[in-house]
């Protein structure tokens, strides 16, 4: 089965080898693991980056593949992120209230605990008692499967209303960019249990393992996210491979034509749109304890548009396409935003990066969608075509 | 002859323009029928009700053994239960191989998860060369299906309605566009289809439905005007009245 | 203040008769000079009796100083004057009679008279009688506003003889209207306030009903037997209608039974009687739940050494040994049951005016909708192209506006050249928008969709770096300060009528371009069949890019319509934007009276949320989204669709 995935696409291949060797490269190059030439706030921003190209590969198996252009699937990335950041935060604040109360002359009764994380979590949106929602926070393994679940069920039941009601194209853009919407003013609220504006924070602490440092923590998530990635890509690869690959294209070029030969195209593009959400839910649970800090403006929806951007600058169609694009643009984002690129003096007025950033790539992607369709992919498929020829 | 498809007065309206009104039609389980008549008179919106794309503002639509009540399924399960249709424009995947195009086409099982874990027998590889070569199309089975010429396409779109294994075709003006020789091919096609199944042709074409030598029925104002052989039908005289105008 | 009594003192020589009663003021103020030197509130009274029997015209001018400490009194002889600065420490003294100068004296040989607040309180309820019948019909009504705001029982006959004189009938009115909220509050005859109260039946005015909640204000009271004596709005039975922890803690505030021992006290007594490791022999480390912290705490209270808690059976037969009312404070039946017959009566006329209110809202907020949504919704029914930088374009009209008001220093005029002059900035963007970018991208609608938000991303930061991040002012004309107002329930501001002016306009101007214009027909021919339009001599392109330039002008008209009532940002724009999609959506793609429609469905909706869930705007924009989404379940081409064969492809 692998061996045919493989050489119907040599691309995978090649994709997965200089995975696995950036990856090698990269941790014996780091603080925790190796030479420390790398700092570990750089494999922290390289192992986001690759959480940030794990959701482009969904993002293209979702649009590039099946043409459904979400503007939803940072969403499930939030989502997922929050569930794992509730568990984060909470055992880690059990640990603090645990360790506040052991000078106490009374041992704490486990109410006693469950108050003071509930004080020291949501005392900033002003409540003490712990939600309905954070039934679970305390069992790892409930929220690992919620990270799964809960955007998976939102997109099920998202997807199943959209696409049976035949919502296509531009509106099922602005329906999922609705969703999007609805869902980060939700968060918003202070009671939405989730603390609001504030977010969750603190997730780069592993509960229980505070003696281990960032630096080697970074590796690890790095490691994660790496290995995510690739199975993700082989994921991806497989699926549209085969046969379903076909028919998602298909639907993509003409929905119409492919249901008269008896494909139930809504129940593709909700298999398409709820794997796809999964894979951005676990995406975002690897990203955000990387990022330490998650809040419900990370969800807005302009951060899903974003993501098409990627995908479409990096080139639709072809999954290291969407991993060039999210990886380009993510990068070279903060770099420009971070004020390391150097100024350019004109004279008159002095172009400053910070500020010029999102001009440059707001014309840029205009351009790239102007006069190359095809993204930087493309340039890949051009390259390929002339030594064939 | 027992009736594979049974339409009992159908009426359909757009805005207050009635688009089929009071229509009625059979065909058997295997019959070769063109349905003829001038524009706007409900031949393309008879066939979209028939496959599931309009509903019917009243009337029944059954179909094949035992009865199914069409207008209760969706298109796609309509498809599956044996009603192919071809459009007038030929609509391929022009993306995808023409080998591709035929497999998606195969009459397999459709639902996603088992489309998934789908990997070609050898009893399908066999049935795509077959169908390949009964279009004539076994030298382009590699090729991207866009490269193809107009009647190829034609041909390939047959070919892939035969691979769905219809009981029920349905053919809108197939013969649009093509060569004198495409369009004696296009006919072989037709009928040796009709041969195992039911295929109705929708046609302008006088010479081409000559050619098919088969039932006609006329459509005009979204009921049936006339039914019968052609030469029948061409001398009716309400039918010479709405060809040739009042 | 002292000027404001010189204004006083010229406008009352003016008007004072010639001659006043013999001896005049300051015959009258020697009199009582000593009880108006050292005043209280028990001997001020037949002073301010006998100034105001007097009926001198200057009384109320000297009271109102008085009140104001404006008076000053002549050490050498005793003598009461008004002050007005003169040349260095002099001042020139002003007779409090005549209002003429009565030559200069030195500050020092003057002594300022300063009653306490109390005494000006009387002073100022004698002043009201003047007040109400002053001859400036302004003033009237201003010590009408006055009293409305603070009155007490002494103003009521006050009031009552002012009724009298009234020439005016709107002053009248409300002079009577005083009457009988005060009748409510102050009246002896309970018969009187009845009548008082009952005429206040439908009256959505908040005074009535700020008059009337004191009425039926109740607490909640422990009784040992069914109350008598008392007003009783209702008895509340343990359990339902009173949790019984709440009846519990009554008692225990009244005296009636043994307090209840809290967590925290019984966790303090715990750590106080810690021996050696242990509580009553319960090791402390077996304390970490709370029932075996109950257990040492019986323990203890067995012993003697805290005090014992209060089983539930105790607490339950305590609280059903009494009984517990809600009681009236105000005793006489009578008119806690017409005040809340009344009320019940108000609260239904203001609930209608209410739901006026709230219709208005909902029309004026659909109407800012409507002007940043149509020239979307044309665009996406022209083209089929959404424009994500739509958003961007209102947000040009609203810098447009910005800009405008800095070399244009008139508001009105301002706004005035501000309208055109962004339609016609947004026209020339959106134009250069087609032209540059959608018209290389036709029949690629997401990819339309990606581009213009590139471009949309691309504005914003540009405005941001020219005008900075912080929100620029767009200053409405002064003629569009404040509200139109109903009653106390129903006010809109007059710049939401404008904008629903301006919508109301523009949708008129839209239909006129659409149904009766050249371009109009040219544009819905391509609306309907762009292949049949071109075909028949209509240039497409053209007609894309007028219709483009058209509908970015109205999002700049928009612009300026919003930055009037919202600040001018860069993301001004981006805040409306899913709204405006959304009402497209809603309203069915292509057709003006869609737009229409869906605009008044939006607005209207997020205003009954807002109505239900007042304190969380969030919320309802999300629940309104929710509503959407599954209100596209039931119409997936919107409120007005195109229907026919056309649509289905």
């Amino acid at each position: 089965m692998q061996r045919s995935l493989f050489a119907q696409q040599p691309s995978v291949l090649i994709f997965i080898s200089l995975l696995a060797i950036f990856t090698i490269v990269i941790t014996v190059l780091s603080e925790g693991f190796g030479l420390g030439l790398v700092s570990t706030s750089f494999v922290k921003i390289l192992g986001k980056t690759l959480c940030l190209c794990l959701i482009a590969i969904a993002m293209d198996l979702v649009w590039g593949y099946c043409g459904i252009l979400s503007l939803g699937h940072f969403a499930f990335f939030g989502l997922g992120g929050y569930m794992i950041g509730m568990w984060l935060m909470y055992e880690r604040t059990k640990d603090i209230v645990i360790a506040s109360l052991a000078s106490a002359e009374l041992p704490p009764t486990a109410e006693e605990i469950r108050e003071g994380i509930g004080t020291q979590i949501f005392g900033v949106v002003g409540g003490a008692e712990i939600p309905v929602v954070w039934y679970f926070a305390d069992s790892l393994f409930a929220q690992l499967a919620l990270v799964v679940l809960v955007p998976g069920l939102l997109a099920l039941v998202f997807g199943w209303l959209a696409f049976r009601s035949r919502v296509t194209g531009v509106y099922l853009s602005i329906l999922t960019q609705a969703m999007t919407l609805a869902l980060s003013l939700y968060l918003f609220q202070n009671d939405s249990g989730l603390r609001g504006n504030n977010g969750l924070s603190g997730l780069q602490n592993l509960p229980g393992l505070t003696d281990v440092p960032q630096s080697v923590v970074s590796v690890w998530f790095f490691l994660a996210s790496a290995l995510a990635l690739g199975l993700g890509y082989l994921l991806a690869a497989w699926v549209v491979s085969g046969k379903f690959g076909n028919v998602i294209r298909a639907i993509r070029d003409d929905e119409t034509r492919i249901r008269f030969m008896g494909y139930p195209v809504e129940a593709y593009k909700l298999v398409v749109f709820t794997l796809t959400a999964v894979i951005a839910a676990i995406a975002g649970a690897l990203y955000y304890p990387q990022a330490g800090i998650i809040n419900p403006a990370e969800i807005a929806p302009i951060a899903s548009i974003y993501l098409a951007v990627w995908v479409a600058i990096g080139g639709r169609g072809r999954l290291y396409g969407a991993v060039i694009g999210a990886a380009t643009v993510s990068l070279l984002s903060s770099w420009f935003t971070g004020g390391q690129a150097p100024s350019i003096p004109l004279g008159f007025y002095t172009i400053n990066w910070v500020d010029w950033w999102q001009v440059l790539l707001g014309l840029g992607f205009v351009l790239v969608t102007l006069f190359m369709p095809k993204g930087i992919g493309g340039l890949f498929d051009r390259l390929v075509r002339k030594d064939a020829a | 002859m027992s009736s594979l498809l049974e339409v009992t007065s159908i009426s359909v309206s757009f805005d207050g323009f009635k688009a089929i009104n009071n229509l009625s039609f059979e065909i058997g389980e295997q019959e070769l029928r063109a349905i003829i008549g001038p524009n706007g008179a409900g031949k393309t919106t008879f066939m979209d009700i028939v496959t599931g794309k309009t509903r019917p503002d009243e009337g029944r639509v059954r179909f094949g053994e035992p009865q199914l009540d069409l207008l209760r399924l969706s298109e796609s399960q309509i498809a599956r239960a044996g009603v192919g249709r071809k459009f007038q424009r030929p609509t391929v995947f022009e993306a995808q191989s023409v080998r591709d195009n035929l497999m998606m086409a195969l009459s397999n099982d459709r639902l996603p998860f088992s489309v998934l874990g789908y990997r070609a027998t050898v009893e399908d590889g066999s049935r795509v060369l077959a169908l390949a070569e009964e279009i004539g199309l076994s030298d382009e089975l590699d090729r991207i299906a866009g490269e193809l010429s107009h009647g190829q396409k034609q041909w390939l779109e047959i070919g892939m309605l035969l691979a769905q294994e219809p009981k029920l075709l349905l053919v809108d003006e197939p013969a649009a566009g093509m060569t004198l020789g495409e369009r004696e091919h296009t006919t072989d096609l037709l009928r040796r289809a009709a041969e195992t199944r039911a295929v109705v042709v929708v046609e302008h074409d006088m010479e081409f439905v000559r050619r098919l030598d088969c039932k006609v029925t006329v459509l005009h104002e979204g009921s049936v005007l006339a039914e019968g052989s052609l030469d029948h039908v061409t001398a009716n005289a309400e039918v010479i009245d709405v060809y040739l105008g009042r | 203040m002292l000027r404001f009594a010189c204004l006083l003192i010229a406008a009352m020589v003016c008007l004072a008769p010639a001659h006043a009663q013999e001896g005049g003021l300051n015959a009258l103020l020697e009199t009582h000079r000593a009880k108006i030197e050292k005043p209280s509130r028990t001997t001020i009274s037949p002073v301010l009796e006998d100034l105001v029997d007097s009926q001198l015209p200057s009384v109320a001018v000297f009271l109102e100083n008085w009140r104001e400490k404006g008076v000053w009194q002549r050490r050498s002889d005793g003598r009461f004057f008004f002050v007005k600065p003169a040349d260095g420490d002099e001042v020139m003294l002003i007779d409090v009679d005549t209002g003429a100068d009565a030559g200069l004296a030195d500050r020092s040989e003057l002594s300022n008279l300063n009653p306490n607040s109390g005494v000006r309180a009387v002073i100022a309820a004698a002043l009201v009688q003047f007040q109400l019948s002053d001859p400036d019909p302004a003033r009237r009504l201003q010590a009408l506003t006055a009293l409305a705001r603070d009155a007490n029982q002494s103003h009521l006959s006050i009031l009552r003889e002012a009724i009298e004189a009234e020439t005016d009938p709107d002053i009248k009115a409300r002079k009577e209207r005083l009457e009988r909220l005060l009748t409510i509050r102050f009246g002896s005859d309970s018969a009187n306030r009845v009548a008082a109260i009952e005429s206040f039946a439908g009256d959505p005015g908040v005074d009535a009903r700020a008059a009337l909640n004191p009425l039926v204000a109740t607490s909640i009271k422990v009784f040992d037997a069914t109350p008598e004596g008392v007003n009783v709005a209702r008895l509340l039975t343990p359990g339902s209608d009173i949790e019984p922890e709440v009846a519990y803690q009554l008692l225990v505030d009244a005296g009636k039974a043994r307090p209840i021992v809290p967590l925290s006290e019984r966790k303090r007594a715990l750590i106080a009687n810690i021996q050696d490791g242990a509580v009553a022999d319960i090791p402390v480390a077996d304390l970490v739940t709370q029932e075996a912290r109950d257990r040492a705490y019986l323990a203890l209270a067995a012993a003697g050494a805290v005090p014992p808690l209060v089983s539930r059976e105790e607490q339950r037969s305590a609280v059903a040994a009494h009984v517990f009312a809600e009681i009236y404070s105000e005793p006489d039946p009578a008119l806690t049951t017409a005040a809340r017959q009344t009320l019940s009566d108000i609260s239904g006329t203001v609930g209608f005016y209410r739901f006026i209110s709230l219709a208005l809202d909902g029309l004026s907020l659909a109407s800012i909708y409507f002007l940043a949504a149509i020239g979307l919704a044309i665009t996406f029914g022209v083209m089929g192209v959404i424009n994500m930088a739509h958003g961007e374009f209102i947000m040009i009209g609203a810098y447009t506006g910005y800009v405008v008001q800095q070399f244009i220093p008139n508001y009105t005029a301002s706004i005035l050249v501000a309208l055109p002059l962004a339609f016609a900035v947004a026209f020339m963007a959106g134009v250069a928008l087609e032209r540059l970018v959608i018209r290389h991208l036709a029949h690629r609608p997401l990819e339309t969709l990606l581009a213009t938000f590139g471009i949309s991303i691309a504005l914003q930061q540009i405005a941001k770096n020219i005008f900075g991040t912080q929100a620029r002012p767009l200053t409405s004309p002064s003629w569009l300060d404040g509200a139109w107002a109903l009653n106390d329930v129903v006010s809109v501001s007059y710049i939401r009528i404008a904008i629903f002016v301006l919508a109301v306009v523009f949708m008129g101007l839209l239909l006129f371009i659409l149904k009766r214009t050249r371009l109009g027909l040219e544009i819905r021919a391509v609306t309907q069949n762009p292949r049949m339009a071109s075909s028949m001599g209509i240039n497409p392109d053209r007609i894309n890019m007028m219709t483009f330039g058209l509908g970015s002008g109205i999002a700049g008209i928009a612009g300026v319509a919003i930055g009037l009532f919202a600040k001018v940002t860069s993301e001004l724009g981006s805040g409306y934007i899913v709204q405006s999609f959304m009402t497209v959506v809603v309203g069915g793609v292509g057709n003006i009276w869609g737009t229409l429609a869906g605009a008044g469905m939006i607005g209207s909706l997020q205003k009954v949320i807002e109505f239900f869930n007042p304190s969380n705007t969030l919320a309802a924009q999300t629940y309104m989204i929710i509503f959407i989404i599954i209100f596209i379940q039931f119409r997936p081409k919107g409120i007005i669709a195109l229907k026919g064969r056309a649509a289905g492809d």
